[in-house]
């Protein structure tokens, strides 16, 4: 439905973007027994991990092959091989997730040539799986990084013609979802006596638990085993459309056929997810998520006063903007300014008449007269600026608790969004009338 | 490409840990070992520089290169601004494939035209990174152009990701002050107490704890290097009577060539803990005077020594009985190494163990001595074995950096953040209490108890 327009600025001022090989490795850490790493110059692993330590608070086991200006001119394979033998030797992981970046990829090396010789000189690392993702930092941002890598995780691992298991389903997860929302994901899926394999699943690894000892990789997450039997599903769900590409693969190896749910967020959305599980089970859907559905629909009935005509100003990955949009929209919400970080198909379904590949600047331009300000934590100093009410979505959250735990997907994960978002309008409308009564510091009505 | 002039550089004849060294590894660079692939953490030279650079707050600082380099990192240190906020707005590039093919440097060049008309920021920093240096983007020209275009000083800084650690990038930027900046524009006024604060960053205000005592003094902070300045008065700081190196050698070439250039002697110092601070400001006094300042100063020092250390003493009687024999581990950077220990100890604390990973062989020598035979001095602790350490309950609290909180957290053991990352200021006497404080308010806090307390089922 929108039109794409990209920023007529040269400078990019704010970024809203992150790179390729931080989602890229961001999508590694949902496999258990993992350690990501990024084939670049030590400081652009420093980087992304501290941008994921301040986000989930949690130990982030990144790697690096520590290239310098001389391997750089040399190549890299010799710090690829390093590497990968130092890492098994010190944390013998099950998985080492290689991100490549713009330094490796712009001289054009032939990693994968190079990890066929590496393993043909070391069969000592033959338990070990040695996933590749391209993920070029001078090209496409977090969401396209996460994408390149579920899908070599697929072309590398799935194996074909394992038969079927009628009650095994694959659900490949998309970046916008946290650990809250694969847990009410999964909860739902088993609910209908479905077994999911989710991929990659930060549910397990990044939902922050206190565990009995320390690793040094992942702990939690996909199993390697069972990335290898999807090709035994009967159905790959997609969640989100940076999804279609690693369900299509699935397909083409192993017949599995596949559906792409590009929003979760909603009413009609999770209904749209709650029929396909009850087609693919063929089992009634439960009790308790009837009562669910009931009370979101109460949540909307309620909430919906404060959405009305709404102006909204969100800068969001591409997929996590189709899910918000919509969900504001469904209310009643109005988009003023939408801004999104690379071209995407998602972006056609974006409910929105324009939306703009661009910055956390762009977004302040055009956001002046807006209600509500959507965005990841660097745009509460926009929407400070502006003085208008801000709402966190999306990577990175740093400022803020709990940003495994933000649940938006589902008949739950709608209510609770419709209660926090709907909150803070009327906060602002309080706050609003109290300015105009000139009683400053008159108590604010409960509601 | 650029190795030929880091050369130069890896010849500090000021620096101890250089002097140590014998000719191939001086030729290898500084920054300690060269990094170990799977096995490497820390930040790179581009990252070193901006920690130096980007405190200047009126500054822009735009970096040329893809998004990964601003977009994964900006406006994510505590280095705080009395005024302009430009410095913490995130400038960049962010490269496509096509400027991979054709180059860069067009984009570049627009991208300062358009801060420039839109901004007129007093100067912009153009940081050099690892894929516009590899395709031999020629960001000195681009400059050079620029500054002649738009009639303001446009600074090239030279120090991509790949030619070095976070502490090789410092030096770089260095030069770049050394080069660009300083002793450019004159003051218009000097006194006899004028003083640089070189290395000191201003994080979450360190600088505004010791600012005060100065004031009281008659002191005048020229410029701080570069916490908190601004860049008109960086360009003058080759006026000051004295230049204090704050907890660490990384700007060692600017002092020593301050010094050269413009005969300004230099020492180096903390304002970590009560002791340390005294010492500080006892030296500036000294050098001060020696240098023509009139000679009450130092009995003004001692005056305000003795009434700070006193009214410390009292502010913080209430939680000593706590704190003392508590124990602790110390895996914080460079100097911090020695000059916290003394501020635990002035609690009564046991500090079990200090990492000098980094360090010289005196700051280390330093530290040892300091701990005797309660603590030793580590280089490496691997996080299993942090983890072990913590598990068994050998210290009572951890401070260090953001990266290891949670080795400490998930051990179930108190953590306090000491490295940049943090909030509070812990410099000067204010700071000394600040620090204690926090450390009493975590350690007493009840959530030990409980989350140390097994699931009734498991008991």
């Amino acid at each position: 439905m929108a039109s794409v327009e990209k920023s007529a600025k040269t400078c990019t001022i704010n970024p809203l973007k992150t790179s390729q090989p931080l989602g890229g490795a961001s999508a590694f850490m949902g496999l258990d027994g993992c350690l990501p790493m990024l084939h670049a110059a030590q400081g652009c692993t420093a980087f992304a991990l501290v941008l994921l330590v301040r986000h989930y608070r949690e130990a982030i086991p990144f790697q690096t092959t520590a290239m310098n200006e001389v391997t750089t001119i040399l190549g890299g394979k010799d710090n690829l091989e390093e590497a990968i033998l130092n890492i098994t030797k010190r944390a013998s992981p099950k998985v080492i997730g290689i991100c490549s970046n713009g330094l490796i990829e712009a001289r054009g090396e032939d990693i994968r040539g190079d990890l066929k010789l590496i393993r043909q000189r070391h069969p000592e690392l033959e338990g070990t799986a040695l996933v590749y993702a391209s993920t070029p930092d001078y090209k496409g941002g977090f969401q396209d990084g996460w994408a390149a890598a579920v899908t070599v995780m697929v072309e590398e691992l799935v194996e074909p013609n394992l038969g079927r298991d009628p009650h095994q389903i694959n659900i490949l997860a998309g970046c916008h979802l946290t650990p809250a929302d694969l847990e009410e994901i999964r909860d739902t899926v088993e609910a209908f006596g479905l077994n999911p394999i989710i991929l990659p699943d930060i549910a397990g690894s990044l939902d922050g638990h206190v565990a009995d000892n320390w690793v040094q990789t992942t702990m939690g997450g996909t199993q390697v085993n069972d990335i290898r039997r999807m090709g035994r599903s009967i159905a790959t769900l997609a969640l989100g459309l940076q999804m279609e590409q690693a369900a299509r693969v699935i397909e083409a190896r192993c017949d599995v056929p596949f559906e792409v749910y590009p929003r979760l967020t909603g009413l009609l959305a999770w209904d749209n997810f709650i029929a396909a599980l009850a087609r693919h089970s063929g089992k009634p859907v439960p009790a308790s998520i009837r009562r669910r559905r009931s009370q979101l629909l109460d949540a909307m009935l309620d909430g919906h006063f404060y959405f009305g005509h709404k102006k909204i100003a969100i800068a969001a990955e591409p997929d996590l903007l189709v899910g918000l949009v919509g969900f504001l929209t469904d209310l009643g919400a109005s988009i003023t300014a939408a801004v999104t970080t690379t071209d995407s198909p998602a972006l056609a379904q974006v409910p929105a008449d324009r939306v703009m590949i661009g910055d956390l600047d762009d977004l302040e331009q055009a956001a002046g007269d807006c209600d509500l300000l959507i965005s990841h934590s660097h745009g509460a100093r926009v929407a400070e600026r502006l003085g208008i009410p801000f709402f966190r979505a999306g990577f990175p959250l740093f400022d803020r608790l709990g940003a495994a735990h933000k649940l938006s997907v589902g008949y739950r994960g709608t209510r609770d969004l419709i209660f926090e978002i709907g909150n803070l309008f009327i906060a602002a409308d309080n706050h609003y009338h109290h300015e105009a009564e000139g009683g400053k510091d008159a108590p604010v009505a409960s509601h | 490409m650029s190795q030929h002039k880091h050369q130069d550089l890896f010849n500090e004849p000021a620096c101890a840990k250089n002097r140590d060294k014998d000719e191939t590894a001086r030729k290898k660079g500084c920054g300690g070992k060269s990094l170990t692939p799977g096995n490497a953490a820390g930040g790179c030279a581009f990252d070193g520089a901006k920690i130096v650079l980007q405190p200047i707050t009126d500054a822009a600082h735009l970096v040329h290169g893809p998004i990964a380099c601003e977009g994964n990192s900006w406006d994510s240190r505590h280095a705080l601004s009395s005024g302009p906020q430009l410095y913490r707005t995130g400038f960049t590039t962010d490269i496509s494939e096509l400027d991979v093919i054709y180059g860069g440097e067009k984009r570049l060049f627009r991208a300062i035209k358009e801060i420039a008309t839109r901004y007129s920021p007093p100067v912009i920093f153009v940081y050099q990174t690892c894929v516009t240096a590899m395709i031999g983007d020629d960001i000195e020209t681009v400059c050079k152009v620029a500054t002649e275009r738009f009639g303001l000083p446009v600074i090239p800084v030279n120090a991509p990701g790949f030619v070095g650690k976070k502490n090789f990038g410092t030096k770089l930027a260095g030069e770049v002050l050394l080069n660009h900046v300083i002793g450019t524009e004159e003051p218009e006024t000097t006194t006899p107490t004028d003083i640089n604060l070189l290395g000191e960053y201003n994080v979450s205000g360190d600088l505004w704890a010791v600012t005060p005592l100065f004031q009281r003094l008659g002191i005048r902070l020229l410029t701080s290097i570069t916490g908190d300045a601004r860049y008109h008065q960086v360009t003058k700081a080759h006026r000051a009577r004295v230049n204090m190196m704050v907890c660490s050698q990384a700007l060692i070439n600017v002092a020593r060539k301050m010094e050269e250039r413009w005969g300004i002697p230099y020492f180096e110092g903390s304002f970590y803990g009560v002791e340390a601070t005294g010492t500080s400001l006892r030296t500036i006094a000294k050098i001060l005077v020696e240098r023509g300042a009139e000679a009450v100063l130092v009995d003004r020092t001692e005056a305000l020594i003795a009434a700070e250390e006193a009214r410390v003493a009292t502010e913080l009687a209430p939680i000593l009985a706590d704190l003392k024999g508590k124990k602790v581990l110390l895996y914080t950077g460079v100097v911090k190494s020695w000059s916290m220990i003394s501020a635990l100890h002035y609690a009564g604390m046991i500090v079990i163990g200090s990492s000098t990973r980094k360090a010289t062989k005196e700051d280390k020598a330093r530290a040892a001595a300091l701990m005797g035979d309660e603590g030793e001095t580590i280089d490496n602790l691997p996080q299993r074995d942090m983890y072990r350490m913590l598990k068994n309950r050998e210290a009572d609290i951890m401070l260090s950096g953001g990266r290891t909180q949670f080795v400490a957290l998930k051990a179930m053991t108190p953590w306090l953040d000491s490295n940049q990352e943090r909030h509070n200021a812990y410099a000067g006497y204010d700071g000394t209490i600040t620090l204690l404080r926090a450390i009493h308010k975590e350690l007493t806090n009840p959530v030990w108890t409980q989350v140390r307390t097994p699931a009734p089922w498991e008991a």
